[in-house]
């Protein structure tokens, strides 16, 4: 295993830093075909921690997660993944990690000639020692999850941009990962729809506190999710009270340039001075 | 349209060359290496051999036709119409059959795999499989490269065995030649080298045609007219890439086994 990053050393003073960080992105660079996309980012994602990456289109916000997935290698920099540094990992290592990491991409990105319990059981059936009939259950749970328990036999094709959005989350989270990366969720989606996949954003936040990474362009999305909490007892996503902070922490990160301009939290974003900021939040 | 400079353009072709050869070594490699994807392989054996029935038993069975009707034309003028069946069966056992199989699988499951692949790459699919602990190497690549080398090896001795009976029914019904003379006499000419350098040729194409075919698939950028372009390219270089080999393997074997 990789030696911990030195920086969370400092920063969380006795304890394991593999044990409080899921996330650590050190100085990392990266260009593509001579054209730097991301430069200097540096930033951490703490266990149980939400954090949402802004941007305008372009900025390398969905590069930040293929690159803490491994699918990218930066050109410079470290990035440790529970204390481990994918950046020197080789790719059959990666495989291992990678199962402790569940991802919902841009377009849900489901196999399109699977049906939903293929896909969804996809991880568990590749981890073998598992028969068909014993992934049923989980896959009924994490479709019961994201309420689509009847389309389990039917095929992405034949079901709307949001359901396939919800499908891939419930194939994310069938194994209970450690991490989540969601690249724009709600990207496409009409605004009811783009509500309920924030509510299970938050369902999955708020009841498993997975730690997870969140890219969007819609800054609507990251203050619902800052404000609001999962009701287990209505089973719905309800506004905090005034005055209290959700248990779960909220992170902003946003991305100019290729470079972060602001990493905090609601409150903070809310008070910056930042005009650039401010133009892009009002 | 973008001009690009011919140093560029080599570069660009070493690389290319380069990652082919990577990846091709890749696949041999993970035949070797666990999780197996055994059902993936009977699949896909499925989709390609079974697949490409049709177009081998057509091809096999027509061109050992047209090979008996060329060869008549000319053997007649030396009075040696029964060798008609010696022609088509060297003919169709050495070269013709290894080839054409390969070209018709080329065309038909190169183009497949690039274009498949090329979809997967471009919505993200191939990414979605790595990020689920998956390697597309061993789960998509590997069972393809099986698949295609073992069913090109049955297909090629289908489609000789039908080039046979084609000329066998042009010598029989256009030319009167006897049947039985027609067979025995194309089983005679045959010897182990002439069937062994039949038979090493589709283990050659049948890996050019899994690895090129994945190659331009995996590599497909830029959308669907990207994968457009991939199963083009797929299709082309696999089977120009059958002919060279082919040259070269029939020199190889010829010098091997002392033929002039």
């Amino acid at each position: 295993m990789a030696a911990p990053p030195s920086t969370v050393t400092k920063t969380i003073s006795g304890t394991d830093p593999s044990q409080s960080v899921a996330i650590e992105f050190q100085d990392v660079a990266i260009a593509f075909e001579d054209k730097p996309v991301l430069s200097g980012i540096s930033f951490q994602l703490s266990k149980g921690e939400t954090k949402a990456i802004f941007g305008i289109a372009g900025s390398g916000k969905s590069t930040i997660l293929k690159l803490a997935l491994g699918l990218l290698k930066p050109d410079s920099g470290h990035i440790y993944v529970l204390g481990e540094d994918v950046t020197q990992m080789p790719e059959e290592q990666l495989f291992e990690l990678r199962r402790k990491i569940g991802m919902v991409f841009q377009e849900s990105a489901l196999f399109d000639s699977m049906t939903v319990r293929d896909n969804v059981a996809f991880r568990m059936l590749e981890e073998g020692d598992v028969s068909e009939e014993e992934v049923d259950r989980p896959v009924r749970e994490a479709l019961s999850f994201v309420e689509l328990e009847n389309t389990v036999d039917k095929f992405p094709s034949e079901l709307s941009g949001g359901m396939r959005r919800r499908v891939a989350i419930a194939r994310a989270i069938i194994t209970h990962p450690e991490i989540i990366l969601y690249d724009s969720p709600t990207g496409g989606l009409d605004p009811v729809t783009s509500t309920t996949i924030i509510e299970l954003i938050v369902k999955q936040r708020d009841v498993y506190r997975t730690s997870s990474l969140m890219v969007t362009h819609r800054l609507q999305d990251a203050f619902v999710m800052a404000s609001h909490y999962f009701d287990r007892k209505t089973n719905r996503m309800q506004p905090l009270p005034p005055g209290t902070k959700s248990e779960v922490s909220m992170g902003f990160l946003i991305l100019r340039d290729g470079k972060i301009i602001f990493d905090g939290d609601a409150h903070e974003l809310a008070r910056t001075k930042d005009e650039y900021i401010r133009e892009y939040i009002s | 349209m973008e001009l690009i400079s011919p140093t560029e353009l080599a570069k660009e072709k070493v690389l290319a060359v380069q990652e082919y050869s990577v990846l091709a070594g890749r696949a041999v490699g993970a035949l070797f290496r666990r999780p197996r994807y055994i059902a993936d392989i009977v699949y896909q054996a499925d989709l390609i051999g079974f697949g490409s029935l049709p177009i081998v038993v057509l091809t096999g069975f027509f061109i050992g036709g047209a090979l008996a009707l060329n060869s008549a034309s000319t053997l007649e003028r030396f009075g040696s119409l029964s060798l008609i069946g010696q022609l088509v069966s060297v003919g169709m056992v050495r070269e013709l059959g290894p080839v054409l199989t390969g070209l018709m699988v080329a065309g038909r499951n190169a183009s497949g795999m690039a274009s498949e692949l090329g979809s997967m790459v471009v919505t993200e699919q191939i990414d979605a499989m790595r990020a689920l602990g998956t390697d597309p190497l061993k789960k998509l690549i590997a069972p393809r490269v099986v698949s295609t080398v073992v069913m090109l090896f049955f297909l090629t001795i289908l489609c000789d065995l039908l080039g046979l009976f084609g000329g066998s029914l042009v010598s029989t019904l256009l030319f009167g030649l006897d049947w039985h003379q027609y067979w025995s006499s194309a089983w005679q000419i045959l010897v182990f080298q002439d069937v062994f350098m039949g038979l090493v040729k589709p283990v050659f194409s049948g890996f050019i045609i899994a690895t090129v075919g994945c190659y331009y698939g995996i590599t497909a950028r830029g959308g669907t007219q990207g994968v457009g372009r991939a199963t083009t390219q797929a299709m082309v270089a696999s089977s120009v890439l059958i002919i060279i080999v082919d040259f070269f393997l029939t020199r190889l074997l010829m010098t091997m086994f002392g033929y002039r």
